[in-house]
């Protein structure tokens, strides 16, 4: 078998087994075996064959860091250097971002091998990789199915085992989600914890940069190295992100994990299985579970569809067509600069998005939209706060069914937007909160989340890896022809 | 009919930072358009502000100075609108929770008096860029320069009511910013700007009337003509029974008129909300306290102490007091040794004269405050009389020299020296028999005559008081006639 975990490149490439360009090699081989998924927009051989030459001279050096040489991609909203960087939107489809954002400058000082930039739904809005102007991500699991988004290539990268580890974006689920349909671990860190410099912005008080990996170790490795304070983001959490043995090593024995039952009966029968052997799991780890209720289920989709819209209406208020992006041909006047250059250049949902967020933020409608979702949000905040007086963390379900069939939602917005039910709250609140795989449905892997107290990561990254130590979920991995 | 007239102002002012508000890119004007824009000013996707703490010091500090509200938390907010020149699509300001709360500032008045005008609050916000419509035929060019400047918004209460008040105010807000060192006042080059508000209700009447707004008055006389204007057009409005408009209006020097500015929509929504790529500012006592220890004399304190401590009249303690550089000018000449009087005397004559003529101002005056210090000093000690100071001193704008070097080079001192004086006055007299004899004979007017003759032959520099008294005892006194 390949290497294709983190941990398992890290070793072979510090016992000298392997090296960073033998690895880079074998992801872009694979890369160009699964064009198919459409994971990536832009793949760059000649700067990932000279990142490898550099790392193995970094390694050889006796310099080498645990991501020294891996092979690794991100979403194609972290701008990078000199690189394309589209958002998946036809109004960037010509933009070359001219810098890095602070987790990609921390993944290419760590000495990590950068492949390219992975596919996503237009603006990170979307829950199904659907949504890129550049076509659907598939996934590697049945490729008739959606590999969930927004980070839809991130996921389907590391799942079809191009590269081990990917960064990706969650503003509602979209880390998570993800990672659920597609085996993965995911993890989604508290609000300010990844700066957001470079990350183009969807919803700037819900966005979130993470990783997906195959197993909770590997997605610590690269939290460790792209979470901590950046000066250059004014909401980003002072203080430096331990080291990955740390994250992982908290002891989980005694631990309280509070279950809100209904959000276990609110997902498809089909996952009930796998989720109720998974919370045995934890018991048999010394977890002690305790059923506890989060009175606002209902409110927090609706309030997220009001708050996310209204900050992304405005952050998409510079696409204009005067400075960068798409600009229509021939504009009579200013206006028609602005409708053609706007029209042509944003796809269905994010007018759709930009339409009810501006909504949301007019006169006369502020206060019934905008200000009474900001005090759902607040309420929902101090439910948790209630809530982790007498828990540790919280498990509950990532998504309500495994991963559902490409076109299947499409034209059913509101069905799409209640997929993220479960992984919402966790971003309205800010709190760390990841998903891993808890087992399979019908060939489709099913996942369970995990969250924390606020800057807790380390609590659900270290029952994570406890579970993963006991389980083999994790482990699977889809067949070439489809489901496995 | 008696009208009665509200105006209010509104004060953009630029604030003297390294770096512009929310990025570390200078905040300078660029030699080449778009020099000082960075990626943040740009808009550029993935870019995030980070308040510069200078600013929110700076604004601080105006808020200690006008006695204000400071607050404890502060937020910015977006201000919605699509336009060429604005980056990002909105422009990040301040609406809920501006940093400077109410206070007032004591304005003196054309007529000397002092009025307390209300400030309704302050707040930060980032310039826009400019579009430039000159430099290419076919299209309108954009300079990114001047965005993200960080401005502090001043917005007084509409408690003036004249356009002569509305100045008085700008000019004691003008020198407010400059005494504190937060702006450089620099009208011309937009530096501090101002909006007018004006409008008109019947007097006594306790309801507004409706107002219009007048924009981008960059000088105090355009303030005034612009406003006299504008209260003069809404005069003839009223009274031939037509209303008022509320809209924006642009004042044309030219035409010296106030016009619509191109017609926007009626009330435009910005959809103002906090920027959650910001979060609320918390400013402690700390803070205040800080802002407060790092307040100079200000200007109204200056006026007492020039009065009281030094002596001087109230009319010159405003002249002196009212404008930084002057005040700056006086001090640093007071404290090279020069006594108020005189140094207020000069400043208020000759060297206002002398501005006057050159188009000048204060700050690049070629005598030093310490320089008039040591030309006044030549006076009080005798060495000079008024007219040689005169003389002295034009030659010290031509040649910046101190007063010594030219006095001593060019021999301009008086003449005190009694024998020298009696011999030149003995001389003169008798090379002058006939004016002896009408003298005598009870022309007392004829000693102007000696004098005159006298100062000429000392090359001007007799001194004067010795003169007169050392003719009268060579003469002796004129005959009954």
């Amino acid at each position: 078998m390949s290497l294709d975990t983190l941990s398992a490149m890290r070793r072979a490439l510090e016992a000298g087994e392997t090296t960073a360009v033998a690895l880079t090699e074998q992801a872009l081989a694979a890369a160009e075996a699964k064009a198919d998924l459409n994971a990536f927009l832009h793949l760059d051989p000649t700067q990932a064959r000279a990142a490898a030459e550099a790392a193995d001279a970094r390694r050889q050096a006796g310099e080498g860091t645990a991501l020294t040489g891996i092979p690794l991609a991100v979403k194609d909203i972290f701008c990078s250097e000199g690189d394309p960087t589209t958002a998946a939107s036809r109004m960037l489809a010509n933009w070359r971002a001219p810098y890095d954002a602070t987790a990609v400058a921390r993944l290419k000082d760590a000495g990590a091998v950068l492949l390219g930039k992975l596919n996503l739904d237009e603006f990170a809005m979307g829950a199904s990789g659907e949504n890129s102007a550049f076509g659907p991500t598939l996934n590697p699991w049945d490729r008739t199915r959606v590999p969930g988004g927004s980070s839809s290539g991130s996921a389907a990268a590391v799942a079809a085992g191009i590269v081990p580890a990917t960064l990706g974006t969650d503003t509602g689920g979209s880390i998570r989600q993800p990672a659920a349909f597609c085996g993965l671990t995911g993890l989604k860190p508290t609000y300010g914890r990844v700066s957001r410099w470079g990350m183009i912005a969807f919803a700037s008080s819900l966005d979130q940069g993470g990783a997906l990996a195959w197993s909770a170790e590997d997605v610590a490795e690269v939290f460790s190295v792209i979470g901590g304070h950046d000066p250059r983001d004014a909401t980003s959490a002072p203080g430096t992100v331990a080291p990955a043995g740390a994250l992982l090593s908290a002891p989980v024995a005694g631990l309280t994990l509070g279950v809100p039952e209904a959000f276990f009966e609110a997902v498809d029968s089909a996952l009930q299985g796998p989720l109720a052997e998974a919370r045995a799991q934890f018991e048999a780890l010394g977890v002690r579970l305790k059923a506890i209720e989060l009175p606002f289920a209902g409110d927090a989709v609706p309030a997220y569809y009001v708050l996310a819209p209204a900050e992304a209406s405005t952050n998409l208020s510079r696409y204009d067509g005067v400075r960068f992006g798409h600009r229509c041909e021939n504009p009579v006047d200013l206006d028609d600069l602005y409708r053609r250059s706007r029209g042509e250049g944003f796809g269905p949902e994010v007018k759709r998005r930009i339409l009810t967020g501006t909504y949301a933020l007019s006169v006369g409608y502020y206060d019934a939209y905008y200000r009474q979702a900001q005090r759902v949000r607040r309420r929902i905040l101090e439910s948790f706060t209630e809530a982790f007086q007498s828990v540790d963390a919280l498990f509950l379900p990532t998504t309500p069914t495994t991963a559902f069939k490409l076109g299947e939602k499409r034209n059913d917005p509101i069905a799409l937007y209640e997929e993220d039910r479960f992984t919402i709250p966790a971003n309205l609140a800010g709190l760390p909160a990841l998903s891993l795989p808890v087992g399979f449905s019908n060939g489709l892997p099913v996942g369970g989340q995990l969250l924390a107290p606020h800057f807790e990561e380390g609590r659900i990254l270290s029952l994570a890896h406890a579970f993963q130590q006991v389980t083999d979920h994790h482990q699977q991995r889809p067949t070439a022809g489809g489901v496995a | 009919m008696n009208w009665d007239v509200v105006i209010g102002l509104e004060v953009h002012a630029q604030l003297q930072t390294a770096s512009k508000l929310f990025s570390s890119a200078p905040n300078a004007a660029g030699a080449t358009p778009n020099e000082t824009a960075s990626a943040v000013e740009l808009g550029l996707p993935g870019t995030l502000p980070v308040p510069n703490a200078e600013a929110i010091r700076l604004a601080l500090r105006f808020g200690a100075a006008i006695d204000a509200a400071l607050a404890t938390e502060t937020i910015f907010a977006r201000k919605n609108y699509f336009y060429p020149d604005l980056p990002k699509g909105y422009q990040i300001s301040q609406l809920d929770a501006p940093i400077v709360g109410r206070g007032s500032l004591s304005v003196v008045m054309a007529n000397g008096a002092t009025k307390a005008i209300g400030i309704t609050r302050a707040h930060l916000e980032e310039d826009a860029g400019k579009s430039v419509h000159d430099a290419y035929s076919d299209r309108t060019a954009i300079d990114l320069n001047r965005a993200g400047t960080p401005l502090l918004e001043i917005v007084s209460e509409p408690e003036l009511h004249s356009a002569q008040e509305a100045v008085a105010y700008l000019r004691e807000l003008h020198n407010l910013v400059r005494t504190l060192e937060i702006c450089d006042g620099n009208m011309n080059e937009g530096s501090l700007r101002c909006d007018a508000n004006v409008s008109l209700k019947p007097a006594g009447s306790e309801v507004l009337g409706t107002r219009t707004e007048i924009k981008n008055l960059n000088s105090f006389r355009f303030l005034e003509r612009a406003i006299t204007y504008e209260i003069e057009r809404q005069r003839l409005v009223l009274e031939g029974g037509g209303v008022v408009v509320q809209e924006t209006r642009l004042y044309d020097p030219d035409r010296d008129e106030t016009r619509p500015m191109r017609s926007k929509e009626e009330a435009e929504d910005y959809r103002y909300f906090p920027d959650p790529d910001l979060l609320p500012i918390l400013l402690t006592a700390d803070d205040h306290a800080a802002a407060r220890a790092s307040l100079p004399e200000l200007p109204a304190a200056k006026r007492a102490r020039y009065e009281t401590d030094l002596g001087l009249t109230a009319s010159e303690a405003r002249l002196l007091a009212s404008e930084r550089s002057t005040a700056a000018y006086f001090e640093a000449a007071l404290a090279a040794g020069a006594a108020p009087k005189g140094v207020a005397n000069w400043l208020s004559g000759e060297i206002a004269a002398q501005l006057n003529r050159s188009g000048e101002t204060l700050d690049a005056f070629p005598i030093a405050p310490a320089q008039l210090a040591g030309l006044l000093a030549r006076i009080d000690d005798g060495t000079l009389s008024s007219k040689l100071a005169k003389t002295v001193f034009e030659r010290m704008l031509e040649t910046r020299e101190d007063a010594d070097v030219i006095i001593e080079r060019e021999g301009l001192k008086q003449v005190s020296d009694s024998g020298a004086l009696e011999a030149l006055v003995a001389e003169v007299i008798e090379a002058n028999p006939g004016q002896v004899e009408q003298y005598r004979a009870g022309k007392g007017k004829v000693l102007g005559f000696f004098v005159g003759q006298l100062m000429k032959a000392s090359g001007g520099k007799a001194n004067p008081q010795q003169l007169n008294a050392l003719l009268k005892a060579a003469l002796g006194e004129p005959g009954e006639g």
